[in-house]
C-alpha cells in the first residue's frame, strides 16, 4: 500500500466516526470534552453552529453518530452522544449574547423559504446574518414544522422548541405564519432572488382496505393526528387503540394514545420486530410503557357495526405473515396461510409511512420531476432544475430526519449565497481543519487519555404512572451533571489522532507492546487485502482504514488498523523518539459566507 | 513510564488459548521503564510465550535480582509467584525454591549487571549445578539505573553515550553458559520477537539449565553510534544461525521443509524443537563445534543469534541429587520430619 496521505482532511475525519456519520458533521468529541469540563455554554455553541437545534436534537435526533461510535465496537454500547447534547442544552447559561445578529444594512437579496421546519430554519439561520432578507411561509400558526407538529410533548417540551426556533426567528426573519404557499408560480412571480422549499413530507400514507370508508370516524392518519394533538385540537382517544406501522411515527402515536385515555394500546406491524423502521430505543420506550408490539400481521380489513350514517369501528382483521425464501433465494414476506386474526378496538392510527406532496408546484415553471414524482434535485447543491429554486429536508429526497434537514439547510444556504452573488454553485467551500499536538509534558496530554470502564449510563426517566398521566410531562429527565460527566468519560476522543512520523521511528516495538487493542503492526508491505490478514489482530472491518507509514530502515512499514483504537495515547507515551504524536483534528464545516481557510 | 494504567479493554477478536485466557491475561502492571526500553519487548515476548504454551500462571515462579531488567517481572504474569531478590542473588534463591518445589516452572530474569558483575558467581554455579530453569539475561551492556556506566558485557572498544571508549574485555555470557554446561543456550534480540518468542517457549519446556542472552538496547544510555548494543548495530551485525519453531508434543507438524534443512530435537516433555537452518553446517547439538563457531564469528564482529546449543539428553539438579520426586509441600509431616530416631541413625552413620 502507498503511505497514507493524512494531509487530506478525509482521512482523519473518517477516523472520527461520529462526526463522519453525522450529516451536519458536528464535532462530537470536541463538545463532549467541553461538557466534561463543565463548559456547557461552549458545548452548546459548538452544537448550535453545526446542528442549529441542540436542545431539540438532544432529545429527538435519529443519532446516526451512535451506531458509528467506536465505543460500540470496543465494548457493548456506544457513548450516549445524543443525550450528552441535551446536557449541554439543559445546563447552559443565557447564550443570546453569543448568537449572531442580522446586520442593520441588508445585502439586498431576498430569499423565500417554504415551510418553517428545520431545513428552512437552518437556511434562514445561515443567510440572515449575512444580510439576506429572509421570508418564511408556513401554514401552521407557529414555527418548527414537524418538530412541533409530529414530535409529542412528552418527548420534546414546547419551551425547548420555542427557545431554539426563537433564536432563529430573532435574526430578523419575516415570518409569515398561517400562509400556506399554494402556488410556486405565484411565488416565483414575486421579487425573490431565490426560493428554498423545505415543506417536508406532509402526507401520511393511507390504508385502503375494506371498511376504511365505513369506519372512517375512528381511523386516523398518524402524522395528522399527532399534529392535531400538538395544537390541542384532539385531547382524547378511545380506550382500545391499534396503531398500524413500525416506524418512529407509530411509536409516537402509541405512546401519545396512552396519555390521551388509551388503556389497551397495541402496535401491530406487518414485518418482524427486527425489520421495523423505528429506532431500537423508541421501540424500547414504547414497550416500557406497557405497549405490546405484535409482528407478522398485515391489516386486511376494518370491521364495523351499524349501517349507513351511524357506523362504528369494531376492530381490524389481520392476515398472518412470515418470511419465506423464494426460488431465487430471496427472502420475502408472504402470508403463511394460517387463519386470519381479529383484534377489537375503538380507534386505529395509521402510521405506515409518509409521502411527499407537491400539488402546489405547477409543472410548467421549469422545475422537472422524476419518475417517482419527486423534484429533480442535485444531491450536493440541492438546486432544482429551476436554478432559482432549492430543496432541502424531507421535501428534497423523501422522509429522513431533522439532522439531515439541517445538513441540507447548510448546503442549500451555501448554494443560495453563491447563486445570488453570481458564483458557481457547484464549487463547494472545503471544511476548516485545525490539527495540533496535544502534548503538554513527557506523559501529559491536553485531553484526558485515561479510558473509563463504565458501561453506558441510562437516562433517568419520570416515574411511569406520572409520565402516563399527562402528555405534557417529559418522560426523560436527562442526565444530571454528575451522570453527564460520567458518560462523557466513555468518549474515546477519536478526534485526537495518532500521527506517525516515519523518519523518527527506530522500530523499537514499544508501541506494539503497549497498545491495548493490538492496532499496530510492523510488517512487510503488501496489498491492502493481504495486509489486513497479516496484522497482529486481523483487520476484518473493511469500513475502517489502515494507516500505513513510509518504508522504515528495516524495509518494513508500520500499519495501524484504525478500527478499535482507543486513542489512549499510550503508543505516543511509550515512543522514545516522538514518532507517534497525539494531534487533535478539529474539522468545522464551512457554512454560507464563512471563509474557507484560515481564521 | 506512563501515568495511566493500560486500559482493560482489548481487541474484540483477541484469541484465547486452551485455558480460555487471552494474551492480556498474562500481562502485568504497566511498565515504569523508559519509553522504548528493549526490556519491555522481552516482557511482551514472555507474555506471548506463556500464552502460547497454555501455561497456568500459578504454575510459574518468576525470580529476579536488582536492576532495570530485574524490575520487569512486575510487568508480566501478575498471577504468578514472584521473588525479587538481593542484587545478584537470584540464581541461589531460584536454586533453593526449585529444590523445595520441583513442580513449578522457574523463570529467572536478570540483567548484565546483576548476572555478569555482582552475581557472576551465583550465575555460574546455578548453571553448573544444572538447575531446571529458564534463565533470561536482558543484556543492554550498560548500567541504566545509574545513568549509563559500562557494564561487564560492554564490548571492548565500544563507546559510552559521552564518547568514552571501553577498555575492559567483555564477558560473553553465552560462552560462559556453554562452558559451564548449560544444556539449552540461545542468544536473541529484543527487536526480533519472531525469533525470541519460540526461544523462550523452548527454554521453558527444556529440562535443565536453559539460558537466553537477549540483547536489549537501552534507549536512554546505549543506543547511540559507537554502541554495540544499539538497535542499528545489532540489526546490522545480527547473524541468525537458525529459526526455531517450537512445537508442543500434541500439535501436528504442518510446516514442510526439504530434508537436511531442518534439525528436530525432541525434549523430555515431548515437545519438538524444529530448527530451520540458516547457517549451513551449524548443528546446535554439538557443543564444542558451537563454541568454536561462536568464537570465530565473534572475532569477525558478528552477533550470532538463534538456538546455539541444545542437549536433548539433559539432566537437572534433582536427577544428580536423587531427590524425592514430590515437592516438599506435598510430603506428609512424618516424611518431612522423620523424628529423633532417624536423626540418630544419620548421625550414627557419620561417626
Amino acid at each position: 500500500m502507498e503511505p497514507t496521505n493524512t494531509e487530506a482532511p478525509e482521512y482523519f475525519h473518517k477516523v472520527v466516526d461520529c462526526q463522519w456519520a453525522c450529516p451536519a458533521h458536528t464535532p462530537v468529541p470536541e463538545y463532549i470534552r467541553l461538557i466534561a469540563a463543565g463548559r456547557y455554554s461552549d458545548a452548546y455553541m459548538v452544537n448550535w453552529k453545526s446542528n442549529v437545534f441542540p436542545g431539540i436534537l438532544g432529545r429527538t435526533c435519529d443519532r446516526p453518530c451512535e451506531p458509528a461510535c467506536r465505543r460500540g465496537r470496543v465494548e457493548e454500547e456506544p457513548v450516549a452522544i445524543c443525550r450528552l447534547k441535551r446536557v449541554a442544552a439543559d445546563n447552559k447559561d443565557d447564550i443570546t449574547a453569543r448568537l449572531p445578529k442580522a446586520p442593520e444594512r441588508k445585502n439586498g437579496f431576498r430569499v423565500a423559504c417554504v415551510g418553517a421546519g428545520p431545513a428552512s430554519l437552518a437556511v434562514a439561520r445561515d443567510l440572515a446574518p449575512l444580510g439576506y432578507h429572509v421570508t418564511v411561509f408556513d401554514g401552521d400558526p407557529k414555527g418548527g414544522g414537524m418538530i412541533r407538529t409530529q414530535i409529542p410533548r412528552f418527548r420534546l417540551p414546547e419551551e425547548v422548541i420555542d427557545e431554539e426556533v426563537g433564536y432563529i426567528t430573532g435574526l430578523g426573519l419575516d415570518m409569515k405564519y398561517g400562509q400556506r404557499i399554494e402556488s410556486l408560480k405565484a411565488l416565483l412571480a414575486e421579487p425573490y432572488d431565490a426560493i428554498f422549499v423545505g415543506s417536508g413530507a406532509p402526507r401520511g400514507r393511507d390504508l385502503d382496505v375494506p371498511g376504511r370508508e365505513e369506519a372512517r370516524a375512528n381511523i386516523h392518519i398518524g402524522i395528522d393526528w399527532l399534529s392535531n394533538v400538538s395544537f390541542g385540537h384532539i385531547e382524547k382517544i378511545g380506550k382500545r387503540v391499534i396503531v398500524l406501522g413500525g416506524g418512529n411515527t407509530a411509536m409516537d402515536c402509541c405512546r401519545t394514545s396512552r396519555r390521551l385515555g388509551g388503556e389497551d394500546v397495541k402496535v401491530i406491524v406487518r414485518s418482524g420486530y427486527d425489520e421495523m423502521k423505528a429506532s431500537p430505543w423508541e421501540k424500547e420506550d414504547a414497550q416500557h410503557e406497557g405497549i405490546p408490539i405484535l409482528n407478522f400481521l398485515a391489516p386486511k380489513a376494518f370491521t364495523y357495526e351499524g349501517t349507513n350514517g351511524s357506523t362504528r369501528l369494531t376492530g381490524v382483521v389481520f392476515q398472518k405473515m412470515g418470511w419465506t425464501t423464494d426460488d431465487k433465494g430471496k427472502r420475502r414476506l408472504l402470508p403463511t396461510g394460517e387463519p386470519d386474526q381479529h383484534f377489537e378496538c375503538d380507534d386505529v392510527l395509521v402510521a405506515i409511512g409518509q409521502e411527499n406532496a407537491f400539488p402546489w408546484i405547477e409543472r410548467d415553471v421549469g422545475l422537472e420531476f422524476d419518475e417517482w414524482d419527486m423534484p429533480k434535485v442535485d444531491p450536493v447543491t440541492l438546486q432544482s432544475t429551476n436554478p432559482k429554486v432549492f430543496f432541502g429536508g424531507d421535501a428534497a429526497f423523501g422522509p429522513k430526519n431533522i439532522i439531515w434537514a439541517v445538513a441540507h439547510g447548510h448546503d442549500a444556504a451555501i448554494s443560495i449565497d453563491r447563486f445570488c452573488r453570481g458564483q458557481d454553485v457547484g464549487l463547494r467551500p472545503p471544511p476548516n481543519v485545525l490539527q495540533s499536538s496535544q502534548k503538554m509534558g513527557i506523559h501529559e496530554w491536553s485531553y484526558d487519555n485515561d479510558i473509563s470502564n463504565d458501561e453506558r449510563h441510562r437516562v433517568p426517566l419520570l416515574e411511569k404512572d406520572k409520565a402516563l398521566s399527562s402528555i405534557k410531562f417529559e418522560v426523560e429527565l436527562g442526565f444530571d451533571k454528575g451522570l453527564g460527566y460520567a458518560e462523557t468519560q466513555r468518549c474515546l476522543n477519536c478526534d485526537v489522532q495518532t500521527v506517525f512520523s516515519t523518519p523518527a521511528c527506530i522500530e523499537c516495538d514499544a508501541c506494539v507492546d503497549i497498545c491495548p487493542m493490538d492496532c499496530i503492526t510492523f510488517t512487510a508491505n503488501g496489498e491492502e487485502s493481504d495486509l489486513r490478514t497479516r496484522l497482529k489482530a486481523p483487520a476484518e472491518n473493511e469500513t475502517q482504514d489502515l494507516y500505513v507509514s513510509g518504508t522504515l530502515p528495516t524495509g518494513r512499514v508500520m500499519v495501524k488498523d484504525e478500527d478499535v483504537c482507543l486513542h489512549c495515547g499510550l503508543c505516543a507515551e511509550r515512543c522514545p523518539t516522538g514518532a507517534w504524536d497525539m494531534q487533535k483534528f478539529l474539522l468545522d464545516m464551512t457554512h454560507a459566507g464563512e471563509k474557507a481557510c484560515g481564521r | 513510564m506512563t501515568y495511566i494504567a493500560k486500559p482493560r479493554l482489548h481487541h474484540p477478536e483477541l484469541p484465547k488459548n486452551a485455558l480460555g485466557f487471552t494474551r492480556r491475561d498474562y500481562e502485568g502492571r504497566v511498565s515504569t521503564l523508559c519509553a522504548g526500553c528493549g526490556h519491555d519487548s522481552i516482557s511482551a515476548s514472555i507474555v506471548q510465550a506463556c500464552f502460547e504454551l497454555d501455561l497456568q500462571p500459578h504454575r510459574l515462579a518468576k525470580l529476579s535480582g536488582i536492576g532495570c531488567s530485574s524490575k520487569t517481572p512486575d510487568y508480566f504474569l501478575s498471577h504468578s509467584h514472584g521473588f525479587n531478590t538481593v542484587h545478584g542473588r537470584m540464581p541461589s534463591v531460584l536454586t533453593g525454591a526449585n529444590l523445595a518445589n520441583r513442580d513449578l516452572i522457574y523463570l529467572g530474569v536478570s540483567g548484565d549487571g546483576d548476572s555478569a558483575s555482582i552475581g557472576l558467581g551465583q550465575f555460574a554455579h546455578s548453571i553448573r549445578r544444572g538447575v531446571n530453569m529458564a534463565y533470561i539475561v536482558e543484556n543492554n551492556g550498560v548500567y541504566g539505573l545509574t545513568k549509563g556506566q559500562f557494564s561487564a558485557t560492554s564490548d571492548k572498544g565500544s563507546k559510552s553515550k559521552k564518547g568514552v571508549v571501553n577498555t575492559d574485555s567483555a564477558i560473553d555470557m553465552v560462552m560462559l553458559a556453554l562452558q559451564l554446561g548449560a544444556t539449552y543456550v540461545a542468544r536473541s534480540f529484543s527487536g526480533d520477537k519472531a525469533q525470541l518468542v519460540p526461544l523462550i517457549k523452548g527454554a521453558i519446556a527444556h529440562r535443565g539449565p536453559a539460558f537466553i542472552d537477549c540483547i536489549s538496547p537501552c534507549i536512554a544510555f546505549n543506543n547511540h553510534a559507537g554502541s554495540t548494543k544499539s538497535f542499528d548495530y545489532v540489526r546490522e551485525h545480527n547473524e541468525a544461525v537458525n529459526r526455531l519453531d517450537y512445537i508442543t508434543g500434541r500439535a501436528p507438524i504442518h510446516a514442510a521443509y526439504e530434508p537436511g534443512e531442518t534439525i528436530e530435537v525432541t525434549q523430555h516433555d515431548g515437545s519438538v524443537l524444529k530448527l530451520r537452518k540458516v547457517a549451513a553446517d551449524y548443528d546446535p547439538r554439538d557443543r564444542i563445534a558451537a563454541m568454536a563457531f561462536l568464537q570465530e564469528r565473534d572475532a569477525a564482529g558478528e552477533i550470532v543469534t538463534g538456538l546455539l546449543h541444545v542437549d536433548p539428553d539433559s539432566h537437572d539438579l534433582h536427577d544428580h541429587l536423587g531427590t524425592v520426586s514430590a515437592p516438599l509441600n506435598r510430603l506428609p509431616d512424618d516424611a518431612l520430619v522423620p523424628g529423633s530416631a532417624a536423626l540418630e541413625k544419620i548421625n550414627g552413620a557419620l561417626r
